[in-house]
């Protein structure tokens, strides 16, 4: 208790991971992700627990469907490309209801663009992704420290919902060292997974692990119970920070992860200059915090500026957030380039002091 | 009055959908009945394929997942690893496990994952309506070889058996065929001894069956047994491809 470790962020993942009881991980090697599985597999079998390094991404997310349908804690990790081929997989997990934790260490796209860190991920993490009406709770850290508290928090929210969950951080999260204190929580209040397929041991009828349903009507129904659990998430997890939104903000910053930390130094810059800035930090991505905008969008004087690590993929729910009501505009980065505080700070003073907008 | 026939508890009272001939259901039976005689329907472990097997979930009375197409054994090993205990098994077709799901089975296989994989041959895919699978015969006549498979154009037949059989991961690997009552009787032998192998934790095991599909075939059930002996079995030799007692004696 207390003790601050140093620790590189994909091995702070794994820790965390064996922490919160994971007892199986699958991964495929993919960069700048890799040192999970490396953790996962030096960790693992000293616990008696399972690491198995599968033949692709897509067997890595069909064995995590096998191992969280017998009610055990398990995950998978990987990067951008990987993510891409476990996307028919997620649907499954999200068709049957089955809860387990799916690490995203974004890198470049589109293809297999680079491996430098990047937000391009976005769109395929919180719209979906695989086919069908699903959505799935996706966490966005930006520390190692709460990369590793939000690993518990995703655990827990997969399995009282019964959804797969993602954490989402980008190649500079996974790579960067940080000190990470590996805190004990009260455990979170879970339902019996009575619905897991473990071998009948006793019960008279037989559980099935599916997501296949031939009648309209029942799918209809499965999908309408399905929706009616993500409004329950919702409601229930949506997370987010405010930082020095309390005043009266000449422009507020929206963004996430590495660059919600770039964007609290060049909030900190502006002061110098006497132009005050706020910070709306999504934590959650899906759920995205709406509520964050109805508490901040009279406390703006020229709107919202999302600042990301892609083109511009957030923008569309700070707008259906904003809804018209004050101006919204956007400054990024792509390909694996890390906005500079200096050039966030010089696309800020064009809006507020020359009252530029650049992007429509 | 004595009973003289009793169904296994290992299926369900679920009527099945399968086409009239189809001998699916005879496998079906096959499987349930070594689960129940070897004692283990408590504790096994089902995974359906996508194909016509795709409802067997609904017709084995055991634990059964329904899989996405051809990841079966990759299932079949996120559970086996979960629950080392369980006793799992995998049933697929021919274009469940021999096209799309070829990656998965190979690597189950070369891991030597302590899981039973049943895969049935008809060298079509039945489900979607009678197309060219990875097992269709050279010549063979399909809706997506209407000119007979051109091995110029569209490659050779898989013999899974055999390429399982190179891999120091499987056990035990053999090929059966549910053609005849005596060899529908070799087919149960075989796949008890799949199962048997796996609860000693020898590694992967695989029963090949071949088997029919009157309907996509468009023949009658009797005709169909009929075209199995007389092309399959040729091209897809009956008999025991693998079995590593035998090696070690």
């Amino acid at each position: 208790m207390g003790n601050k470790v140093l620790m590189k962020g994909t091995e702070a993942i794994g820790e965390a991971a064996v922490r919160a009881d994971c007892q199986c991980f699958f991964g495929y090697p993919i960069t700048p992700q890799t040192e999970v599985a490396a953790y996962m597999a030096k960790k693992m079998p000293k616990l008696g627990r399972a690491f198995v390094q599968a033949e692709s991404e897509v067997a890595a997310i069909n064995m995590v469907y096998g191992a969280a349908g017998t009610g055990v804690r398990c995950m998978t990790s990987s990067s951008s490309p990987g993510i891409s081929l476990m996307a028919e997989g997620i649907s499954y997990l999200a068709g049957a209801e089955l809860p387990c934790l799916i690490i995203n260490i974004v890198r470049g796209g589109p293809g297999l663009g680079s491996i430098q860190a990047a937000q391009s991920d976005y769109f395929q993490a919180t719209k979906g992704g695989g086919h069908g009406d699903y959505n799935m709770p996706v966490f966005a850290p930006s520390s190692v420290q709460e990369m590793v508290d939000l690993i518990q928090d995703a655990f827990d929210v997969a399995d009282l919902y019964r959804t797969p969950s993602m954490v989402m951080g980008d190649g500079m999260l996974g790579q960067m060292m940080e000190p990470v204190e590996f805190r004990e929580r009260e455990p979170r209040r879970l339902p019996e997974k009575d619905w897991a397929a473990t071998g009948l041991l006793g019960r008279t009828k037989h559980n099935v692990i599916n997501s296949l349903y031939l009648e309209p009507e029942e799918l209809e129904q499965h999908n309408t119970r399905l929706q009616a659990k993500y409004k329950t998430i919702q409601e229930n997890e949506t997370r987010y920070e405010l930082f020095h939104c309390d005043r009266e903000n000449d422009l507020i910053l929206v963004a996430y992860g590495t660059t919600s930390r770039i964007c609290k130094n060049v909030i900190k810059a502006a002061e110098k200059d006497g132009i005050k800035l706020g910070l709306v930090r999504p934590i959650t991505l899906w759920p995205f915090p709406d509520q964050a905008f109805e508490e901040t969008v009279t406390r703006t004087k020229f709107g919202y500026l999302s600042v990301e690590m892609s083109a511009g993929q957030m923008v569309e729910d700070v707008r259906l957030a904003v809804n018209g009501r004050k101006p919204i505009d956007f400054y990024g980065r792509t390909g694996g380039m890390v906005p500079h505080p200096d050039d966030i700070l010089a696309r800020v003073k064009q809006m507020v002091l020359e009252g530029v907008s650049l992007w429509h | 009055m004595a009973l003289t026939f009793e169904k296994t508890k290992g299926l369900t009272d679920v009527p099945t959908h399968y086409c009239p001939g189809c001998t699916h259901g005879i496998i079906h039976r096959l499987i349930a009945e070594v689960i129940e005689e070897l004692g283990v329907l408590d504790k096994t472990i089902g995974v359906a394929p996508v194909g016509c097997a795709v409802l067997a979930y609904d017709y084995f009375s055991c634990d059964m997942f329904e899989a996405s197409h051809g990841r079966a054994p990759a299932v079949a090993t996120g559970i086996k690893r979960a629950k080392p205990d369980s006793v799992v098994f995998t049933y697929q077709g021919d274009g469940d496990l021999a096209a799309i799901g070829t990656a998965e089975v190979v690597h189950a296989a070369t891991r030597g994952e302590k899981i039973t994989t049943v895969f049935v041959n008809n060298a079509i895919y039945g489900m979607t309506g009678g197309q060219m699978a990875p097992t269709t015969l050279p010549g063979q006549v399909t809706e997506t070889s209407p000119y007979g498979r051109d091995t110029q154009l569209a490659g050779f037949p898989i013999r899974v058996s055999e390429m399982i059989s190179t891999l120091e991961g499987a056990c035990y690997v053999e090929r059966v065929s549910v053609d005849s009552v005596k060899n529908v009787l070799k087919t149960k032998k075989a796949i008890k001894k799949a199962f048997e192998y796996q609860l000693a934790g020898k590694g992967f095991s695989m029963v090949e069956v071949l088997s029919t599909c009157p309907t996509n075939w468009g023949l009658s059930p009797t005709e169909a047994m009929g075209w199995l002996r007389e092309n399959m079995i040729p091209y897809y030799s009956l008999g025991v491809k693998k079995d590593i007692a035998g090696e070690v004696k």
